[in-house]
C-alpha cells in the first residue's frame, strides 16, 4: 500500500508529462490541413457557353513551403451526379477555367487541398450554368480598332475616287517587275512563279495570286512563257483561272495553255526538289516567290541565285524574310506583298485603301510612343496614373479571350 | 454574271466571317467549322485534279520524249507504286509494319531529310554574301550576326571571361539584348504592318475593289 501511495505523485507526473508534451507531438504528425475556402464558380463571360471560371481562397496552410502539393478540382453535374476529378493546379494557384463543360448543363464544384496523398475538401460551390452570349464584349477593343481601320480605308477610297492625289512611296521590288519580265523576253527564257506552299485559305497565297494576275497580263503582252509549279490543287485551279482571264484581257486567249500551271505534290520537300529541278533544267530568267514560305525559302532562292535569275520575293513569314533578303534581288517585306496588287493597278480606289492602311500604322505608332513614355515615367516613380495609362494602352491591342 | 457571282459570294462570306468573330452565339459560332469542313472536302476532291494533272503532264512528256522525260517516268512509277501499296493496305495502311509505312520511313523520310539538309549549305553561301561588309548596313548586320552566333555557344562567354569582360558585356548577354530588343522590335514592326496589310487586302476583296484574283482589274 505504502508503495502504491508513494508512487501516486509519480504517476500523476507521468500522465501530465504525456498530456502536455507527447500528445501535441503525436497530434502534430496527424495535423489536419485546411481546405480552400470561398469556392465560387461562375459562367465565363462572352463565350459560346463552353467554359466555367472557378476561383477560391487559398488554404491558410498554403505558404509556399511545400507542405501542399496543389489543389484537385472536382465537378459534379447538378444535382445528383457524384463528384469526379477534372483537373489539378499547383500550390499558390487560386483559379481554374473548366473548358470541358456543355452549355445549359448545371455544374457544382469542389476544390481539395492535396497534401501527402491526403485530400481536404472545401465546401461545395453554388450551381453554375454555362451560357452562350450574344456578343463577345471582350473583343470590343478589336472591334473599335477594326472600325477605325475600315473607316479609314473607305474614307481614303472615296477621297481618291473624287480625284484627290495620293502620295504612295515607291516600292523597289514592284518597280522592278516590268524590268524583270522584260529581261526574260530579251533572253527568250521562261518566267517561274512560285506561289508558296500553303493553300487558298492563306491570305498570303491570295496576295500572291492577285499579283500573278498582274504579272500574267504583262507576260501575255510580251508573249513569253510562264511556268507555275504549285503544291496545292486548289491553287492550281485558281491560278489557271487567273492566268486564263489575264490572257483573255490581253486579247490573246489562244496563247493560254493549262500546262502553264502544273501540280507537283503537297509534300514540302518533294515540291522543293521538283522546283529546284525545273530551275536547273529550264534556267528561267526571272523567278517570283510570292506567298507563304517556310524552310524551303532559302533552298529555292539560292538555287535561283545560282542560275543567275532575277529574283523577286515576297512573304509575310517574318522568319523567312532574312533568307529572301540575302538571296533575292528584291524582297517585298510583309505588308508590301499585300500592297503589291493595289500599287501596280495604280487605280485610285486601290491606292486609297493603302492610304487607309497607313492610318492604322499611324495609330499604332502613336499608341507605342505613348505607351513607352508612360511605362518609362511609371518605372521612374511617376505614380499609379502612368502605370494605369500604360496598362490601358497595352490592353488596347490585347485580345482578352 | 460570271464575274458578279464570285464577287457576291466573296463579299457575303467575308462579312459573315467578320461577324462570327465577334458573335459567339448560334448560328455564327458554327460557321467557322462549317467552312473549314467544306474547304477540307473541296480540297480532298481537288487532290484528284492535281494528281491527274501530274500524271497527264508526265505521260505527255514521256510520249513526246521531251527533255527530262526520264524524271517523268520516275514520277509515274513512284506514284503508281505508293498508291497501289497504300490502297492494298486498306484503312490501316499507315500502321507500323505495312508496306506504305516502310516506304514512308525508309524512302520518303530520308529523301525529305536530304532536301532539308541542303539548307545548311545554302545558309552558309547566303550568309557569306549577306555578311560581306560592303556598306554600313551590311557591316551592322555582320556585327549583329557575329555577336548572336558567338553568344549562342559556350565558347563565347569563355572568351569573354578570358579577356575579363564585365558581366554585362559577355557575348551571351549581348545576344540576349540584340534578340530581345532590336530583333523583337523589328519583328513586331513587320508583324503590325502585316496585320494591317491583311485587313486592308481583306477589305479590298470583300468590297470587290480587288478583282485581280479573278483575272480582272
Amino acid at each position: 500500500m505504502t508503495m502504491r501511495g508513494a508512487n501516486r505523485p509519480f504517476c500523476r507526473f507521468g500522465l501530465s508529462f504525456f498530456i502536455i508534451l507527447l500528445l501535441p507531438a503525436y497530434l502534430c504528425g496527424q495535423e489536419s490541413i485546411a481546405p480552400p475556402s470561398k469556392v465560387v464558380a461562375y459562367d465565363f463571360k462572352y463565350d459560346r457557353g463552353e467554359a466555367v471560371e472557378l476561383s477560391w481562397q487559398l488554404s491558410p496552410d498554403d505558404k509556399g513551403n511545400g507542405s501542399i502539393s496543389g489543389y484537385e478540382i472536382y465537378r459534379a453535374e447538378d444535382p445528383l451526379d457524384s463528384f469526379i476529378s477534372i483537373g489539378f493546379v499547383s500550390a499558390g494557384t487560386s483559379s481554374y477555367r473548366d473548358k470541358s463543360v456543355y452549355k445549359g448543363q448545371s455544374y457544382r464544384y469542389q476544390v481539395a487541398t492535396s497534401s501527402d496523398g491526403h485530400l481536404y475538401f472545401s465546401e461545395i460551390s453554388a450551381a453554375v450554368v454555362p451560357r452562350m452570349e450574344l456578343i463577345n464584349w471582350n473583343l470590343l477593343n478589336l472591334f473599335i480598332i477594326g472600325l477605325f481601320l475600315c473607316g479609314s480605308v473607305i474614307f481614303f477610297i472615296s477621297h481618291a475616287t473624287r480625284g484627290k492625289k495620293l502620295f504612295i512611296r515607291k516600292i523597289a521590288g514592284l518597280e522592278a517587275i516590268d524590268e524583270a519580265i522584260g529581261r526574260a523576253t530579251e533572253m527568250g527564257r521562261p518566267i517561274l512563279f512560285v506561289p508558296g506552299i500553303n493553300d487558298m485559305d492563306d491570305v498570303q497565297t491570295i496576295a500572291g495570286i492577285t499579283l500573278l494576275g498582274r504579272v500574267a497580263k504583262v507576260v501575255a503582252d510580251y508573249d513569253i512563257r510562264i511556268n507555275m509549279p504549285v503544291s496545292r490543287s486548289l491553287v492550281m485551279t485558281t491560278a489557271r483561272e487567273t492566268i486564263r482571264e489575264a490572257y483573255m484581257g490581253a486579247g490573246r486567249p489562244d496563247a493560254y495553255s493549262d500546262d502553264m500551271v502544273n501540280y507537283i505534290t503537297d509534300e514540302q520537300f518533294g515540291y522543293v526538289a521538283a522546283v529546284d529541278g525545273i530551275m536547273v533544267r529550264q534556267k528561267p530568267a526571272t523567278c517570283f516567290y510570292l506567298g507563304a514560305f517556310f524552310a524551303e525559302s532559302l533552298i529555292l532562292a539560292e538555287t535561283g541565285n545560282s542560275i543567275g535569275a532575277i529574283q523577286i520575293a515576297g512573304t509575310a513569314q517574318p522568319a523567312q524574310l532574312p533568307f529572301f533578303v540575302a538571296a533575292c534581288d528584291y524582297t517585298l517585306i510583309g505588308e508590301e506583298l499585300f500592297a503589291a496588287s493595289a500599287y501596280l493597278s495604280n487605280e485610285p480606289k486601290q491606292l486609297g485603301s493603302l492610304k487607309g492602311q497607313d492610318m492604322g500604322k499611324l495609330l499604332a505608332m502613336i499608341v507605342i510612343i505613348l505607351g513607352v513614355l508612360a511605362a518609362t515615367v511609371s518605372q521612374m516613380g511617376g505614380g499609379q496614373f502612368f502605370t494605369d495609362i500604360h496598362q490601358f494602352l497595352s490592353n488596347i491591342f490585347t485580345v482578352q479571350n | 454574271m460570271r464575274r458578279e457571282v464570285p464577287l457576291i459570294i466573296t463579299a457575303v462570306v467575308g462579312v459573315i466571317f467578320v461577324i462570327q468573330y465577334f458573335i459567339p452565339h448560334a448560328p455564327f459560332n458554327q460557321f467557322n467549322s462549317w467552312f473549314s469542313d467544306w474547304f477540307a472536302i473541296i480540297g480532298a476532291c481537288a487532290i484528284w485534279l492535281g494528281a491527274l494533272n501530274l500524271m497527264r503532264i508526265s505521260a505527255d512528256k514521256i510520249y513526246r520524249r521531251r527533255s527530262g522525260w526520264g524524271y517523268a517516268a520516275i514520277i509515274i512509277a513512284s506514284f503508281l507504286l505508293i498508291a497501289t501499296i497504300g490502297f492494298a493496305g486498306g484503312s490501316q495502311f499507315r500502321d507500323p509494319g505495312t508496306g506504305f509505312d516502310w516506304l514512308y520511313t525508309w524512302v520518303y523520310s530520308p529523301l525529305s531529310a536530304t532536301m532539308f539538309a541542303l539548307l545548311a549549305f545554302f545558309v552558309a553561301s547566303a550568309s557569306y554574301r549577306a555578311f560581306r561588309a560592303r556598306n554600313l548596313e551590311a557591316t551592322l548586320l555582320l556585327l549583329a550576326a557575329f555577336f548572336v552566333m558567338i553568344g549562342r555557344v559556350p565558347v563565347g562567354d569563355a572568351i569573354g571571361s578570358f579577356i575579363h569582360l564585365p558581366e554585362s558585356l559577355m557575348p551571351s548577354k549581348i545576344t540576349i539584348w540584340i534578340m530581345g530588343f532590336i530583333n523583337s522590335a523589328g519583328q513586331r514592326a513587320i508583324m503590325i504592318g502585316i496585320a494591317l496589310g491583311i485587313v486592308s487586302t481583306s477589305l479590298r476583296i470583300i468590297l470587290g475593289i480587288e478583282r485581280s484574283y479573278l483575272g480582272g482589274d
